[in-house]
């Protein structure tokens, strides 16, 4: 496998190193299944969650697949005014590197700080998410969750809906998506899409109806409570009725197309119950899964090419 | 006391050819210059083949960090780096702590340049008390005491009404008001310019035309109320179009621009190099393009080194947190320099930018080679090459956006009222 130092983004990879590391997931996935859940390929090493910002199922979901391989997992949940001073987070790269940390996941709030950290500290870094910008393990695990119900991850069309703008998630699941060779359609209000995409494959649309057609896959993202307080959307109940995901809008996309959210959701606002619990369509339980076995992948890769 | 320079070449009175002689100077100011000036007992010999003579460059636009930010800049390491620089006259923008808006902080600041006996410091004055964008500033008495012009620096004066007011009240003085042209409310909280780098770097956007908006707005001011405005650090072709247009109509309108805008584009701040944060941020290719080519067409008056201190701990920060500005003194020449040797400027257009156009902006007896002038002067060889690095600049501020960059054109010498300022 292609040497990886850190995962700051899906920018940066390949379709080589994307395809290695579904693969072993998909492993992972099995023996998880099975039950036999202990590996101890990271045994002996230090494994630390860094979170400036909360997030209970990513931070849990990396310290299961931290254990799983056998590592020391430490939380560190760093408490935050919205302006986060560097100071705190170089002060911060220097407490781990004095702890020996081999593996460091860091949230922040700040687009770019992963990249900041991944300079100043010995660990492999791997972003667990960072402001605006990427979510990679994210794309990762929804890809594996679309490749094993569609068979394939390219020729797919997947549309993602909802607060573009403002979503690392998207960003990361465009790149990984169109790197593949899928075919990506963004719906949503002008006011939540990226004024400029500047990649191929990417279409944009403002109406459910046409963006939806001919969809395997549809993708709602979280919208944000401040994005209604800073005037982006006018309500929930407007942005629900134009944008939220029911049964009506998703009977635009193709028969057998699959439901995915990257949660928490916000039930009635983009996305309603009726699809999001209806096992039939949703996959968004399986995502869940599905982050694990993919961060397990990560984990391990990562300690093998820094070191072993 | 005299020097001779022998063999050198400067610009003539016209400041249009390039010719090759002897300058002398004597007791401070330029005695003669021309062929063969023979050798002046006493006299100092500079011999220099191949090397330019200039005046002492007129940066028309630095913000110094003295008062208030000495940890950034004190005025002692920025006249180091001015002299560096070949700059031996900096109009110095007023948002210190406590910001330039009264006439005894005016005279500080002169007095404080005439102390480092090697580069003239013109203050500009808040345009508003305490740069606050409430109230005006007093313009007569700020005036009176030696300010040349009024600005809020780095904050645009954002309400029409008051703008109007400023540039109203500022022309009964005969002074510019001088506008940092970006609509506030669409900057609001944006860290790059708007467009796929942004949001692919997950960074908040400044929409470029928030810099064109403000432009459209102050040159319609400027025509209701008949003051002067000129535009600070334009980036942008659809500005440099409004202005074209308003000079063309005859308004007093006037802009200058800084070496980053026509010699980088937002690729810069890839990786989120926070030295490459500016405020108005890097543009797009196009723009730095439509920059040069209003540079040649003498749509822009001057280029300024829009010198913006900054230390380690506002730099190395997440890129949104990061205080914007670059160090620009010491690179003001060479990048400049750049373009003429890639053919985007000649030689006489690019130091009429940096020396005569500034000096006449600003209404000072400098930027030309004239006998009985101060000798301000700055010698520079062409082809000699040097690597900027940061971290090794001179004067305090690091924080330069050019890190790595090779340029050809490096400063021998300064001199300011014909005493060294400073030697290579």
């Amino acid at each position: 496998m292609a040497s990886l130092k850190h995962l700051l983004g899906i920018g940066g990879l390949n379709p080589i190193t994307v395809t290695n590391l579904l693969d072993l997931a998909e492993s992972y996935v099995l023996l998880n299944r099975s039950g036999k859940t202990q590996r101890d390929s990271l045994r002996g090493r230090t494994l630390i969650n860094l979170f400036f910002e909360d997030s209970t199922r990513t931070r849990t979901s990396f310290e299961l697949a931290g254990r799983r391989l056998g590592a020391d997992v430490v939380n560190m949940s760093v408490a935050t005014s919205s302006v986060t001073k560097g100071e705190t987070l170089l002060d911060t790269a220097a407490t781990l590197n004095a702890m020996n940390c081999d593996l460091l996941v860091v949230r922040h709030n700040r687009s770019g700080a992963p990249a900041l950290l991944a300079e100043k500290v010995g660990a492999a870094v791997i972003n667990a998410g960072d402001g605006t910008h990427e979510h990679p393990t994210q794309a990762l695990l929804d890809a594996l969750t679309m490749r094993r119900h569609k068979g394939r991850i390219s020729g797919l069309t997947v549309a993602i809906c909802g607060d573009i703008a403002h979503s690392r998630v998207a960003r990361s699941n465009i790149l990984l998506l169109t790197m593949m060779g899928n075919f990506v359609r963004l719906i949503g209000p002008p006011t939540l899409l990226p004024g400029s995409i500047g990649i191929n494959g990417v279409e944009i649309f403002h109406s459910m109806e046409e963006g939806l057609k001919g969809a395997d896959i549809v993708m709602a993202l979280r919208l944000q409570k401040e994005r209604m307080s800073g005037g982006l959307v006018p309500s929930s109940r407007e942005f629900f009725a134009y944008y939220g995901l029911d049964r009506k809008k998703l009977a635009y996309a193709k028969p057998d197309a699959l439901v995915m959210h990257p949660g928490p959701m916000n039930r009635g606002v983009e996305i309603d119950s009726d699809i999001a619990d209806d096992d039939a369509r949703s996959l968004i339980k399986e995502q869940v899964e599905m982050g694990v076995a993919v961060r397990m992948a990560v984990l391990d890769t990562l300690a093998r090419s820094s070191n072993i | 006391m005299s020097i001779l320079f022998r063999k050198i070449c400067y610009l003539d009175e016209s400041a249009q050819n390039l010719v090759e002689g002897d300058l002398l100077v004597r007791d401070g100011l330029i005695a003669d210059f021309g062929q063969n000036l023979g050798r002046p007992d006493g006299a100092e010999i500079i011999e220099a083949e191949g090397a330019v003579l200039c005046p002492g460059l007129v940066d028309m636009r630095a913000s110094l960090g003295e008062p208030g930010f000495e940890y950034r800049e004190t005025i002692t390491s920025a006249a180091e780096a001015a002299a560096a620089g070949g700059i031996t006259a900096i109009a110095v923008l007023p948002d210190s702590a406590p910001p330039i808006d009264d006439p005894a902080l005016v005279h500080l600041i002169i007095a404080r340049g005439q102390e480092t006996g090697s580069v003239s410091l013109l203050p500009y004055a808040a345009a508003t008390r305490g740069l606050n964008g409430e109230e005006l500033a007093e313009y007569g008495l700020l005036r009176a005491a030696g300010a040349v012009a009024f600005t809020d620096g780095g904050k645009t004066i954002a309400s029409s009404r008051l703008m109007r007011l400023a540039l109203s009240y500022a022309s009964g003085f005969g002074a510019c008001i001088v506008q940092h042209p970006e609509d506030v409310e669409l900057a609001k909280g944006g860290a790059a310019t708007a467009g796929a780098r942004a949001t692919w770097m997950g960074l908040p956007g400044i929409p470029a035309a928030a810099e064109a908006i403000c432009v459209a707005r102050d040159i319609r001011l400027a025509e209701l109320t008949g003051g002067a405005v000129h535009f600070a650090h334009v980036t942008t072709g659809e500005a440099l179009a409004l202005i074209r247009t308003a000079k063309d109509k005859g308004l007093r309108v006037t802009c200058d621009t800084a070496p980053p805008y026509f010699d980088l584009n937002e690729t810069a701040i890839g990786d989120y190099r926070t030295y490459a944060k500016l405020s108005p941020p890097l543009r797009a290719e196009e723009d730095r393009q439509a920059v040069l080519a209003a540079l040649r067409d003498g749509t822009i008056d001057a280029i300024a080194s829009d010198h913006q201190p900054r230390d380690a701990d506002d730099k190395r920060v997440p890129f949104a947190d990061a205080a914007p500005g670059g160090a620009g003194l010491a690179t003001l020449l060479g990048i400049t320099l750049a373009h003429v040797q890639n053919g985007g400027l000649t030689l006489p257009q690019a130091l009429a930018l940096l020396t005569k156009k500034p000096a006449a902006w600003l209404g000072i007896e400098a930027g030309i080679i004239a006998k009985g002038r101060p000798a301000d002067l700055c010698l520079f060889h062409p082809e000699r090459s040097w690597q900027v690095q940061a971290g090794k600049l001179p004067g305090k501020a690091q924080n330069t956006p050019f890190d790595g960059r090779a340029l050809e054109g490096l400063v021998l010498g300064t001199w300011k009222d014909g005493k060294r300022a400073f030697a290579r």
